[in-house]
């Protein structure tokens, strides 16, 4: 299975690449990716030298173009698919069926991956996007358990890419408005959620109040580490009384199902975490990439060390396998 | 300006879902009637018996009448009522999954509001695959709303204008969850709520509202006041979404601001009462925060002024 790491940054590529990545996903540094945070990502420049840089050392750049465009300012998404082509990107990954179409038409012959932003999620789905615009791989949302990922690897001829680490959204993604309901800002828009620009901290009766738009989304005894107020992984309270109503404050980690994803047929192994820095990249790739030396040569995986590059510090495999179905 | 009602998003008791339909029918001046369980599939078999009637009551009625789609298939049994949705329906199709959009293809049908089309390139695809109207995502601001709708003349454009707005779909049941139930165990509890969960934030304001694997907003859409910029900019159709008020009392009051028999205020006025409590929002269209309700200019339907933005603290 290839091993696809993020990278925010050059830096963060060198780093990916290093720590063993078979392919690094990126993006440039505007509204046309669904990390458009400041910062972060690659100019045109930098990813020309970023792509050079990987393929002398055998890697893939997988670059993504998966917010939806802005009506009446496509021809900004155009122009970045244009020019991830021309920085010889060995893959573009895209969202809408109008990017899809203008790449397969513009673009015939470019490797093309469907984001996770467009959410497709059974076999069905993926046909569709197979057979109109020839893409070659899906990338699925995070609503599946392995035994329905089997399924759909048996039913299609497309490759898969499953996350197995890092961020975890609860909702299918790509189809979540909560962020923008709170802010004005999402990520089908403008490529953010829960934006940094709209939460607060605040000290209130001796805790740490966190809350994003002017909505509390969480509240932490003073020095506990207060978690990052992402709408869908906060205390909310309702007449059966309060907790976490979407998802505890956790992190996704599938290290210890590799072996099942590999035998349901997964094509690649996804960390999610572009907006992450260095020591993040570094510490979990090196880790999945000795996870993986080791799967290959039936060694057992050493699982559980990467609790510390966790939101939260607590982990939990998902949807993949489903104690709530 | 056309209206559509849209499908009932709760699991309302099956003797209730058809009495609603056929006081519709009977009674509200709306021109196309959305059908059909799309949140949850564990839900179908309970209104499948009162189909075939509902359908023929609105049609008698002059409605048209349209089946929604699913909005988030993943089960084979799902892949497969899709597809049967799709082979028998002599009704139109609204789409609201790319799933079963493979075998319409060619065919007229409508899509939905959970279909993410955010420009006119992604309206022209589907209009080209035999789209005849199309309700957007109810995040689009009014800017992009107009381009699409200019680009595709031919496509009737559909606006989420009135009830709690949809945000978000899961694979996961919240209101089982909150129950300690397991989704296939789970008793049906989303019932309880026939106009959704109440979320409250930590410090008691109104956030959001669950409907078993669907989030939906506290606030109610309202666009009585934005009528006017929307049909300049070439809407052509109102999408009221059912809530648990007089459905047909809401249907009304629309039709008779948008004919300009009621002024917006009024008709506003009427609407808070008819469901009462519940905040109204318009903040997607403006580009703002979707909770906000923003007055809008009545000349230029851009916004002059904020009403005093719905604080969490003040709700």
């Amino acid at each position: 299975m290839e091993l696809i790491c993020p990278a925010g940054t050059p830096a963060a590529l060198k780093t990916a690449i290093d720590a063993g990545a078979d392919a690094i996903y990126c993006g440039f540094n505007d509204e046309t990716n669904a990390r458009n945070f400041p910062g972060l990502n690659f100019s045109r420049d930098e990813l020309r030298e970023a792509i050079a840089l990987a393929h002398r050392r055998s890697v893939k750049v997988l670059v993504a173009i998966n917010t939806f465009p802005r009506a009446g300012a496509v021809s900004l998404w155009h122009r970045a698919i244009d020019d991830a082509v021309a920085a010889k990107a060995d893959a573009l990954i895209l969202a809408d069926v109008g990017l899809l179409e203008y790449a397969a038409r513009r673009h015939p012959g470019q490797r093309l991956h469907v984001s996770v932003q467009a959410a497709a999620a059974n076999a069905d789905a993926i046909a569709f996007y197979t057979e109109t615009f020839g893409a070659r791989r899906v990338v699925l949302p995070r609503v599946l358990s392995v035994a329905e990922i089997a399924g759909i690897v048996r039913e299609t001829t497309c490759e898969t890419e499953v996350f197995v680490f890092g961020g975890l959204c609860v909702m299918a993604e790509g189809r979540c408005s909560l962020s923008s309901y709170a802010t004005g800002q999402s990520p089908n828009m403008q490529g953010v959620c829960s934006p940094a620009s709209h939460v607060a901290y605040e000290q209130v009766d001796g805790r740490t109040k966190s809350s994003l738009g002017g909505f509390t989304i969480n509240s932490f005894e003073i020095g506990e580490a207060a978690g990052y107020p992402t709408l869908c992984k906060g205390r909310f309270t309702t007449k059966h009384g309060t907790g976490y109503i979407f998802e505890d404050l956790v992190s996704l980690d599938a290290a210890t199902l590799l072996a099942r994803l590999r035998d349901a047929g997964v094509t690649a192994l996804k960390i999610e975490g572009r907006q992450r820095g260095r020591a993040y990249v570094e510490g979990v790739v090196r880790h999945f990439r000795q996870a993986l030396d080791a799967l290959d040569s039936g060694l057992p995986i050493d699982a559980g060390q990467l609790v510390p590059f966790t939101e939260g510090q607590a982990t939990t495999v998902g949807a993949y396998h489903k104690t709530w179905r | 300006m056309q209206l559509s009602l849209g499908p009932v998003l709760y699991n309302w008791a099956p003797e209730r879902w058809r009495d609603f339909y056929f006081r519709i029918a009977d009674e509200a001046p709306v021109n196309t009637v959305l059908i059909g369980e799309i949140v949850c599939s564990k839900r179908s078999p309970f209104i499948a018996p009162y189909l075939p009637a509902v359908i023929e009551r609105l049609r008698t009625a002059g409605k048209q009448v349209l089946l929604g789609s699913l909005i988030l298939t993943s089960l084979p049994r799902e892949r497969r009522q899709m597809a049967e949705l799709v082979d028998t329906a002599e009704l139109l199709v609204e789409v609201n999954d790319l799933t079963c959009l493979k075998p319409l293809v060619g065919r007229p049908h409508a899509i939905g509001p959970f279909i993410n089309i955010y420009n006119e390139a992604s309206a022209a695809f589907h209009a080209q695959r035999g789209a005849t109207r199309i309700c957007l995502p109810p995040e689009l601001p009014l800017s992009s709303i107009a381009a699409i709708a200019a680009a595709l003349p031919n496509v009737l454009i559909d606006i989420f204008a009135f009830g709690r707005v949809p945000l978000a779909i899961s694979a996961r049941c919240y209101h089982a969850r909150l129950h300690k139930l397991t989704k296939d165990n789970c008793q049906f509890v989303c019932e309880q709520d026939p106009d959704g969960l109440m979320l409250k934030t930590l410090d008691g304001a109104e956030f959001l509202t669950v409907n078993g694997v669907q989030t939906l907003s506290s606030t109610c859409a309202n666009l009585l006041g934005d009528a006017e910029a929307l049909r300049e900019a070439g809407v052509g159709s109102f999408r009221l979404s059912p809530q648990d008020c007089d459905m047909v009392a809401v249907i009304s009051i629309f039709r008779a601001v948008l004919d300009g028999r009621e002024h917006v205020e009024s008709g506003t006025r009427h609407l808070a009462q008819l469901y009462p409590d519940v905040p109204f929002s318009n903040g997607f269209l403006h580009g703002r925060a979707g909770f906000l309700s923003v007055a809008p200019d009545a000349r230029s339907g851009q916004p002059h002024q904020f009403r005093e933005p719905i604080k969490p603290h003040m709700l």
